[in-house]
């Protein structure tokens, strides 16, 4: 906090009315932003500056503004999330920007992520793949049994938790040159294949997931890594290779 | 689960570009180790020798059965790397109908991987080139030269045609029609028509040539050397990509597999590029 | 009417059992036939969603994000409260009842709160059945750790994304249901009225937030899950999108909404840095358990850290005030959060706050003991009994990291400091409102057929509560209550049939939300929905915010009235209806809050007492701490709607009584 001070920086941003009509990226000017803001709290000033004009205000998706919602998306000057690395947008503060500074703001950008307006793209393609397969078939009975009964071990509880640490905002998606979401995927078919719990159905939970994620028209992985650098929670590689091999038992079971 | 998603789904695609691509990279280790016999002049002592070497080695590749079955498995695995490539990079496109108006890319991935699609036209353009220049002429070619020997027999130097069977034959009476040479390496005796003898094709002299021509011989070997260079950036992605396509990933290995793929793409092209720049510099 | 909270006679650990063994049942092939709207996919919306889905009910869920995964439990750190024992530290049912209760300051149902510590092991069972990574030990058993207002360990965590781990769990659940259609899930929509036919819940009013278009959903039950409503005070830890629409468009249609004053300030947050902050975020209560809070014991010490010219490690030791320590030596660091807040307030306002704001309102969390004695506990375990002070340091950094990392992660990203090398900064913010719309035993508000569930409801935690708490409870509605208790109600229904949306109710209540949407477009206003939003937040911070007076609320009564005349005269919102328009959706909320804030207000100056949240200034002892008047407040305080005029509204009494705890002064020395 020490280093507050204020800049004035121009914007490039996508202004698109809605998922019909073509979109541009506009201009926009912003005077006195305190570096000590968040990106989104610098999106909010410019808005507060447009609707005082009576401009129609920028959308953008963003909720709990701490970095783990994973509504906030963006990609600011050519990188998902920033130019921060491991911070969501919302945990991106000015501070990484300099006076004067052009800033260009762009919706994730992927077939499977359309955009519905402006900076705000429909992710439900994610919900999709979840509901595939992204579960333990148990019902919600408690009737369980008790939550010591099966030990697991440190180590693979501690892996699924890494990979269930995935908020679901789809900058692996929007960073992929190649629009793939396999690292989402990864993430998901991981956490579960490491636990007791979740290795029942695991053959069926990584085909459909699979199956469902081709369905939705994201791009195929070629192990650029590009995702696992851009992922603010810094989900690891290791999990798309480990869903390979899941998929790949599964396939010839 | 249905054979035809095993097939389809991006990552069966995975699978399938990693295992051809670590099989041609096999294929690479055997095609440079053999390769590496162009240099045979340097331990042997005449020229001839070492032609002989060389062109021992070419028939054992062209006729070995389980040569001949590695060489359609790598023509299979050369299409297909190629033809799935083609399909995930049209796919991958349609993935992003809109890109983005700025993007920095360098600030999460190398170069290589993002241009695999590219480096990988260059190589296949520089195959079939490679093979027109070589394999086909090995293959089909009605001119095919047959190793000769120069030999003094009796003080005066005389040429021999050398045979697979460590003999020779006089080139003279071969020209003299003695012996007659059917299907381009077999002799026959001239009168009998009963074949006698085998010869070698000269593909060590069609390589020398090649790269020693007057006009073409230094483009040909910049053009190796360059493409070499690409096939060295395909390889420092491709290399460790396989393993993660196969999910061959653990961080107990993965600086290894890491460092043996680095090794791997700068040794077996820099070995493959030393062999035009020798023959074209330093062969006498 | 009369509040009847319907809470079952008999003995306390056998109520539920005894009252579950005897409500009514839907036979299964009867639930298909009716249909259950669930607001909000939270722990408690998702949970009771997927509940209601595998039992056979025709399940519609809404919720305003663009995702069900992303309601705000996801943002919920420290952990989950269980009374399962696993530390054997001498927990049990009994314990987490009594410490809730007393946490709550005794404002809040034995009966309910017996319930849920019934239930909190079954939701740890449950929540490791569906695969929810929580964090364990080195023999594979689950770890807990300590909350603030207990002297034991029960609380199960997941680093610091306890809420996220849960929250994924209960999606999980919902998405298997939604994968196989027993759930139409409704993403970016937003409830903006129920319908009532007859006297009960039949459906709702929803807007598209997509197409704007306004969309009538019936049910035979509508459950509300849609959480708290911090943010009235629009600096809050709530998520942007958090709000109370829900909950007060059917206080409007009937259903009462009980102790809306009570609001947790949380002692552990970042403190405020700016005018064009859009919210504070929370440092886990967790951290408490490894962090000591301080200011300088010398106010001169104070003066020179606000001006820069000293940094918090150049104060020794013997000049550092650990003032809960001092104050609480049995709970210390972890005093329950009410005591904690005020604490660091009083601190403050006597001029001791280290903060550089324009309020100097911030004290330290210092890590700098835990680190050296979790250092020398992992070199003593590692073999080395004799570690450097460097080993040592390097040690206990790491620990930290395994414990809190993302917490720490978090805190540098927003501050720009290290917290492993100089301690945090922190002060209270709004957090968690324990108020909401009153509801009965069964979770049924005042309107028959509308259940509410979660932080939207008022039950458990009485005036105050406890760390851990909100996520035990949140499940245990959705899992394990509500399937019973709505299933109780839908027994009634069988025979109603499909309820069609072409009735005159629906078409009333579809016309008001399109009068209202369309009354903020057509304004010709000046003024943006946050300016006003802003402007009752201070109100609210201000005078019904950690230390309230009578003359205050008198005031922000007042002003919070003249606000509203105000908002509706002169706010402006861009855009149409008929598209994606975020300043209206705002618009409507905030038009809610501010209804909301004047009977906070007025909730909080009929409360002549101080207990947990609620600190009246008037009522306090020499030492500083609550002064609660059971003799006159021993109830629970829940407002009946009567009109545009907050001032109109009926206050209603439900008796409060104590048979199993003796009520008593809390406290924590």
């Amino acid at each position: 906090m020490a280093s507050n001070k204020n800049i004035n920086i121009h914007l490039k941003i996508w202004r698109q009315k809605n998922a019909k009509t073509k979109g541009s990226i506009e201009t926009y000017k912003l005077d006195n932003v305190s570096t000590d803001s968040s990106f989104l709290e610098m999106l909010d000033q410019l808005n507060e500056q447009l609707i005082n004009t009576q401009k129609e205000p920028i959308a953008f998706d963003h909720d709990c503004r701490e970095g783990i919602c994973g509504a906030c998306s963006l990609y600011i000057n050519g990188q998902a999330h920033g130019p921060a690395s491991q911070v969501t947008t919302c945990q991106l503060h000015m501070r990484s920007f300099k006076d004067g500074d052009t800033i260009y703001v762009e919706p994730w950008r992927s077939k499977a992520f359309p955009v519905i307006k402006d900076l705000i793209v429909d992710r439900s393609s994610f919900d999709r793949i979840q509901q595939a397969g992204g579960f333990v078939s148990v019902n919600t009975s408690g009737n369980t049994i008790d939550a010591n009964a099966t030990p697991v071990p440190k180590h693979d509880a501690d892996r699924a938790f890494e990979a269930a640490a995935c908020i679901g905002c789809g900058a692996c998606v929007a960073s992929c040159k190649n629009g793939s979401a396999m690292l989402f995927v990864g993430a998901k078919v991981s956490q579960y294949a490491l636990l007791p719990q979740g290795k029942v159905e695991a053959t069926q939970r990584v085909l459909n997931m699979v199956r469902q994620m081709d369905e939705e028209g994201f791009g195929n992985c070629t192990n650029t890594g590009a995702c696992e650098v851009e992922c603010p929670k810094g989900i690891s590689l290791e999990n798309i290779a480990r869903m390979n091999r899941e998929y790949l038992f599964a396939s010839i079971k | 689960m249905a054979k035809s998603a095993f097939l389809k789904s991006s990552i069966a695609k995975k699978y399938w570009m990693a295992l051809t691509g670590l099989f041609l990279c096999l294929f690479l280790v055997g095609h440079l180790a053999g390769n590496l016999q162009l240099l045979a002049t340097l331990w042997h002592t005449t020229p001839d020798d070492a032609a002989l070497h060389f062109n021992q080695y070419a028939l054992f590749m062209t006729t070995n059965p389980a040569v001949k079955i590695l060489s359609y498995v790598t023509y299979i695995s050369i299409l297909f790397h190629a033809i799935d490539g083609i399909i995930l990079t049209l796919q991958n496109k349609k993935a992003r109908p809109i890109n983005y108006a700025m993007n920095k890319p360098e600030r999460n991935t190398i170069w290589a991987s993002r241009n695999m699609a590219v480096l990988g036209t260059v190589i296949l353009v520089f195959i079939v080139s490679h093979m027109v220049s070589f394999w086909a002429k090995m293959h089909f070619d009605e001119n095919m030269p047959l190793q000769t020997i120069t030999i003094n027999a009796g003080g005066a130097p005389q040429e021999f045609y050398v045979t697979t069977d460590g003999g020779y034959i006089p080139k003279a009476q071969v020209d003299q029609g003695a012996y007659k040479i059917h299907d381009r390496t077999s002799f026959y005796d001239g009168q009998a028509n009963v074949k006698i003898k085998e010869g070698y094709k000269d593909l060590y002299k069609i390589t020398i040539e090649f790269f020693k021509q007057p006009t073409y011989g230094l483009p040909f070997t910049i053009l190796y050397v360059l493409s070499m260079i690409v096939l060295g950036f395909h390889l420092f992605h491709g290399f460790g990509s396989a393993f993660q396509s196969l999910g061959a990933n653990n961080p107990k290995y993965n600086g290894l597999i890491k460092n043996i793929g680095k090794g791997f793409s700068i040794i077996v092209p820099a070995l493959f590029a030393i062999i035009p720049l020798y023959i074209h510099f330093l062969l006498k | 009417m009369k509040l009847d909270s319907k809470i079952p006679e008999g003995n306390i650990s056998d109520k539920w059992t005894d009252y579950k063994d005897h409500l009514k049942l839907v036979a299964p092939n009867n639930r298909p036939k009716l249909d259950i709207i669930v607001v909000g996919t939270g722990l408690a919306g998702a949970s009771a969603a997927a509940s209601f889905a595998e039992m056979g009910y025709n399940v519609k869920a809404f919720c305003f994000q663009d995702s069900p995964r992303r309601a705000h439990s996801i943002a919920a750190q420290g952990g989950i409260n269980a009374a399962k024992n696993y530390q054997n530290d001498g927990d049990s049912i009994y314990r987490l009842f009594y410490d809730t209760i007393k946490g709550g300051d005794y404002r809040a149902r034995e009966a309910n709160v017996h319930r849920l510590a019934e239930v909190s092991g079954n939701i740890i069972d449950q929540c490791v059945a569906q695969g929810v990574p929580f964090a364990r030990d080195y023999g594979g058993m689950l770890d807990n750790r300590s909350f603030g207002g207990t002297q034991v360990q029960r609380t199960f965590y997941a680093a610091g994304q306890t809420g996220q781990q849960l929250l994924l769990g209960a999606y999980s659940s919902l998405s298997r249901q939604i994968g196989q259609g027993r759930i139409q899930m409704y993403n970016r929509h937003e409830m903006l009225d129920i319908v009532k036919v007859n006297g009960k819940a039949r459906g709702i009013i929803a807007r598209n937030l997509v197409t704007g278009e306004l969309e009538r959903h019936s049910g035979h039950a509508v459950i509300i899950a849609s959480g708290g409503y911090g943010n009235v005070y629009f600096l809050s830890t709530n998520a942007m999108g958090s709000n109370v629409t829900a909950g007060w468009k059917i206080h409007k249609k009937g259903a009462y909404f009980a102790n809306p004053c009570f609001v947790q300030i949380h002692p552990t947050c970042i403190p405020v840095h700016g005018e064009n902050q859009s919210k504070l975020t929370l440092m886990s209560e967790s951290l408490r358990n490894s962090g000591r809070i301080w200011v300088p014991k010398k106010k001169e010490d104070a003066e020179a850290i606000r001006a820069g010219k000293l940094k918090a490690t150049d104060i020794n030791e013997e000049d550092r005030d650990y003032f809960l320590e001092r104050r609480y030596p049995a709970f210390g660091n972890l005093v329950p959060r009410d005591v904690a807040s005020r604490a660091a307030k009083e601190r403050c306002d006597a001029g001791f706050g280290i903060e550089a704001n324009a309020t100097n309102e911030g004290v330290y969390l210092d890590f700098s003991s835990e680190i050296i004695s979790k250092g020398k506990q992992t070199a003593y375990a590692a073999g080395n009994h004799n570690p450097s002070d460097d080993e040592v340091i390097k040690l206990g950094k790491a620990w930290i990291e395994e414990k809190y990392g993302n917490l720490f992660q978090m805190y540098q990203q927003i501050t720009d400091e290290n917290p492993y090398e100089v301690p945090m900064k922190i002060y209270p913010a709004v957090h968690y409102t324990m108020g909401g719309v009153w509801v009965d035993y069964n979770l049924q508000s005042t309107i028959p057929g509308c259940f509410v569930a979660g932080e939207a409801n008022f039950s458990d935690h009485g005036a105050n509560r406890l760390g851990a708490s909100a996520l035990m409870q949140g499940l245990a509605d959705g899992y394990f209550v509500l399937p019973y208790t709505v299933s109780d109600y839908l027994a009634g229904e069988i025979a109603t049939g499909k309820i069609p949306t072409d009735s005159a109710e629906f078409t009333e209540a579809e016309n008001a939300v399109r009068s209202q949407l369309e009354g903020f477009l057509n304004n010709k206003g000046t003024k943006s929905v946050d300016f006003f939003h802003k402007k009752l937040g201070h109100i609210m911070w201000n005078k019904v915010g950690m230390g309230r007076n009578a003359q205050g609320l008198t005031e922000a009564i007042a002003e919070i009235a003249a606000l509203k005349e105000e908002f509706f005269r002169d706010v402006y919102v861009p855009g149409t209806t008929d598209e994606l328009n975020t300043e209206l959706e705002k618009a409507v909320r905030v038009a809610d809050f501010i209804d909301l804030g004047q009977l906070m207000a007025r909730d909080a100056l009929q409360r002549n007492e101080s207990c947990g949240g609620h600190f009246r200034e008037e009522y306090q002892d020499a030492e500083g701490e609550t002064l609660r008047d059971d003799e006159n407040f021993a109830f629970v305080g829940a407002w009946e709607y009567q009109g545009n005029d907050i001032n109109a509204e009926v206050l209603h009494k439900e008796e409060l009584k104590y048979e199993y705890i003796k009520i008593a002064a809390r406290n924590y020395k």
